[in-house]
């Protein structure tokens, strides 16, 4: 699949502080990428950079498999972390001057926008200036702004922040809709449980360096530890146990009591698979459970970050 | 482009509707004519009153000889009475004040020992024409007794009033002088005016976006530089539309002001009577005025005046914007506010107290070279005439600071925009010029 944009060992230094070390990335056309990593990474950094607002030291950027230019800001969609808008100017004015500094013409503005209100049922919001709004409204008044000019490539920095879970069950549905139009989109989050969600390709930046990239599935798989959970109802839990330990490395369970009488977290090693254990568990006893524990991207985040 | 002036409009339009800046548009002009109607009024009624002052003269000659109009009034109130019976009298009327004359043998020891004694501390004015009336008489009186013809004095005494004209030929007068004096400071003060009053306004815009957080989707379309460009013009538009709808009302009222108090509005200022009250007038004076006006080098004033405008605006307005994408709140903006305060008033101090002395003297002259001040000092010398190879130079120095400090200022700006939350000291602004 086509690569919407490529980041070739991008550098940014401030001073004598090092934004960004050499990252390179590659985002699949219509894919939900993930962009990871503890405050002060360098996400904000390289967001900067896709949106030409600071300019990379070394390192090219590649959209669309041209060098990224002036001409592509009207392809961008962003909406920031840090976002706001003017307390003073009415809704309707506001979005309309952000699209057009976004290319569009006036009144093509004027007729998305409407239709943008349509849909989420803000109507009477045109002639409201931000003071009057709450901040999940302001909040989707800077969806807007950010989708309006149909760009190729939107890139959300915590889109959730600020929303309820309905509203942010709203803007999901929307995101991913935008993607099933074609569109490729940058998520950035500290909400692990929405990047496995929506994610199919994640990034992981921690001090200016990128310690992990590519495929969420495929990391996980690389995760995994080869721990199984396993709950079993037994006629003898003692001996089952013995027996177990002899083989296996096996620790405390991890799960939630459902009505087993023996319990555990089994390790294989990687001469043992899985069925192997579960020949032993079915001779014995009765299984209740039995899965394989696959990190969560919360865990892989933790992990790699304290590793690095 | 494009960018530009979307964004040059949206500033203005933004200025312009918003309700402090209506506010303020129309209510200056009311406040200040209305002060100025309150002052003439004022005046007129405090000049109408005139001051008695009771005089007690022994000598016999000098209370006929006082000059008794033009508000002081003099009321002979004894020739003999000792000087606490006549303070008795003097105080039960409530006048002014008392002059006591003795009488002595020689002009010379009354003069030593005239009193003159009021409630309050009386005015410099008042004391003045005491004094010179009094002076006058009494050296007549000497003439008169050292037996000199008075009238022979007079007539071989010779009035000059020097004809003037500068070396290309224009007439020029004394009053030439004071009037491209009061234009020149006129001229300075209105660009010390805008520098202040629209520059804050910019920095006030920049810092508004800044924290507001809409910056970081504005600067994702725009070039920081068009941003502060475009921010710059949009207002300063604004201001000059301000201004001219000042000066519109300005001339309504003070035509609606005229028809009200006469001719001329400015009948009673202390100005017009000193140069006026020998002979001829007010109207001749006004007339004086006018032709002293159209002596002034104009269209020099005019080109120079839109050029250090601009020059002095400008450069200004740069400072400003990047103090404004320094800061996160108005507090903050004190410690590079006070700075430039300091050099625009100094300004203005070597303009005020140098160029009355000597408008091309060397003080004033390096001052006009200067980047930051020369935009005042050199309106305010440029109506006296200044040579133009001098306002070449100096307009050249200025406009290339102004690309300098618009570049500079796009640097700070184009950093500081995004740096939130952090108190920014001067090194820490050096620091983003280098990145």
């Amino acid at each position: 699949m086509n690569n919407l944009l490529s980041i070739d060992s991008v550098s940014k230094h401030y001073g004598d502080f090092t934004a960004l070390n050499k990252v390179s990335l590659n985002i699949k056309e219509g894919s939900i990428f993930g962009l990871l990593g503890p405050n002060g990474a360098g996400k904000t950094t390289l967001i900067r950079i896709i949106n030409q607002i600071t300019q990379p030291d070394e390192g090219k950027v590649l959209f669309n498999n041209e060098p990224l230019n002036i001409k592509h800001i009207k392809d961008i969609g962003y909406l920031p972390e840090e976002r706001g808008l003017y307390p003073k100017m009415t809704i309707g004015d506001q979005v309309v001057y952000l699209a057009q500094l976004k290319g569009l013409d006036r009144d093509t503005a004027k007729s998305e926008l409407r239709k943008w209100f349509d849909k989420f049922e803000i109507d009477d919001w045109w002639n409201k200036k931000v003071t009057e709004l709450s901040k999940g409204m302001a909040q989707k008044v800077q969806f807007i702004v950010t989708v309006l000019h149909k760009p190729k490539l939107l890139i959300f920095d915590e889109p959730f922040s600020g929303f309820d879970p309905i509203n942010a069950n709203l803007i999901k549905d929307e995101i991913l809709d935008l993607r099933e139009k074609g569109a490729t989109i940058i998520f950035s989050t500290h909400r692990m449980e929405s990047v496995e969600e929506l994610c199919e390709d994640i990034a992981l930046i921690n001090k200016s360096n990128k310690i992990l990239d590519g495929n969420l599935y495929d990391i996980k798989t690389k995760f995994k530890s080869n721990i199984y959970e396993v709950g079993v109802n037994a006629s003898n839990p003692d001996s089952l146990n013995k027996e177990l330990e002899s083989i296996f490395e096996t620790a405390k369970p991890s799960f939630k009591t459902i009505g087993e009488n023996l319990k555990l977290n089994v390790k294989l090693n990687h001469k043992q698979n899985s069925d192997q254990l579960l020949k032993i568990l079915n001779q014995n006893a009765k299984v209740i459970h039995f899965k394989e524990v696959i990190p969560s991207a919360n865990e892989i985040f933790i992990n790699s970050v304290e590793n690095n | 482009m494009e960018h530009f002036s979307i964004i040059t409009t949206r500033e203005f339009l933004n200025k312009i509707g918003n309700k402090s800046f209506i506010l303020m548009t129309i209510l200056l002009p009311i406040i200040l004519s209305g002060i100025g109607f309150l002052l003439t009024f004022l005046s007129s009624i405090n000049n109408d009153t005139s001051k008695v002052i009771s005089v007690v003269d022994k000598t016999g000659y000098i209370y006929e000889k006082l000059d008794s109009s033009n508000d002081i009034k003099y009321d002979l109130i004894g020739r003999s009475s000792s000087l606490d019976e006549a303070r008795s009298i003097s105080e039960s009327k409530s006048d002014y004040g008392l002059l006591f004359i003795d009488n002595f043998d020689t002009p010379e020891m009354i003069a030593e020992s005239i009193v003159f004694i009021t409630e309050d501390s009386p005015s410099f004015s008042v004391i003045d024409r005491i004094e010179s009336e009094l002076e006058t008489i009494l050296t007549n009186e000497n003439y008169r007794i050292e037996g000199i013809d008075i009238n022979l004095i007079n007539s071989s005494r010779i009035y000059i009033d020097l004809f003037q004209e500068s070396f290309d030929g224009e007439e020029t007068s004394r009053i030439d002088g004071l009037v491209s004096l009061m234009f020149g400071f006129f001229l300075g003060f209105l660009l010390y005016f805008f520098i202040f009053a629209y520059g804050s306004m910019i920095m006030m815009s920049v810092m508004e976006e800044k924290t507001n957080r809409i910056i970081e989707i504005i600067i994702s379309s725009v070039k920081p530089f068009n941003l502060m460009t475009g921010k710059i013009i949009g207002v300063s538009l604004a201001g000059l539309t301000q201004v001219f709808i000042w000066m519109v009302m300005f001339f309504a009222f003070s035509f609606i002001f005229s028809t009200i108090f006469g001719i001329d509005g400015s009948y009673d200022s202390g100005e017009i009577m000193l140069s006026s009250n020998n002979e001829a007038g007010v109207s001749s004076f006004v007339l004086e005025m006018i032709s002293a006006f159209m002596n002034l080098p104009l269209t020099n004033i005019f080109i120079a005046f839109i050029l250090y405008f601009i020059g002095g605006y400008l450069l200004y307005a740069a400072i400003f914007a990047s103090i404004g994408a320094a800061i996160d709140n108005q507090a903050d903006a004190q410690q590079f506010m006070i700075p430039i305060t300091l050099v625009v008033i100094i300004a203005l101090y070597v303009g005020i107290l140098t160029i009355p002395e000597d408008p091309n003297g060397i003080v004033a002259q390096i001052f006009s070279y200067i980047p930051f001040t020369s935009p005042i000092v050199m309106l305010m010398r440029i109506p006296n005439g200044v040579p133009l190879y001098e306002q070449i130079i100096s307009l050249t120095i200025l406009f290339s600071s102004v690309v300098f400090m618009i570049w500079i200022g796009a640097k700070i700006y184009r950093i500081g925009i995004l740096m939130y939350g952090k108190k920014v000291t001067y090194g820490e602004i050096i620091k983003w010029l280098k990145y």
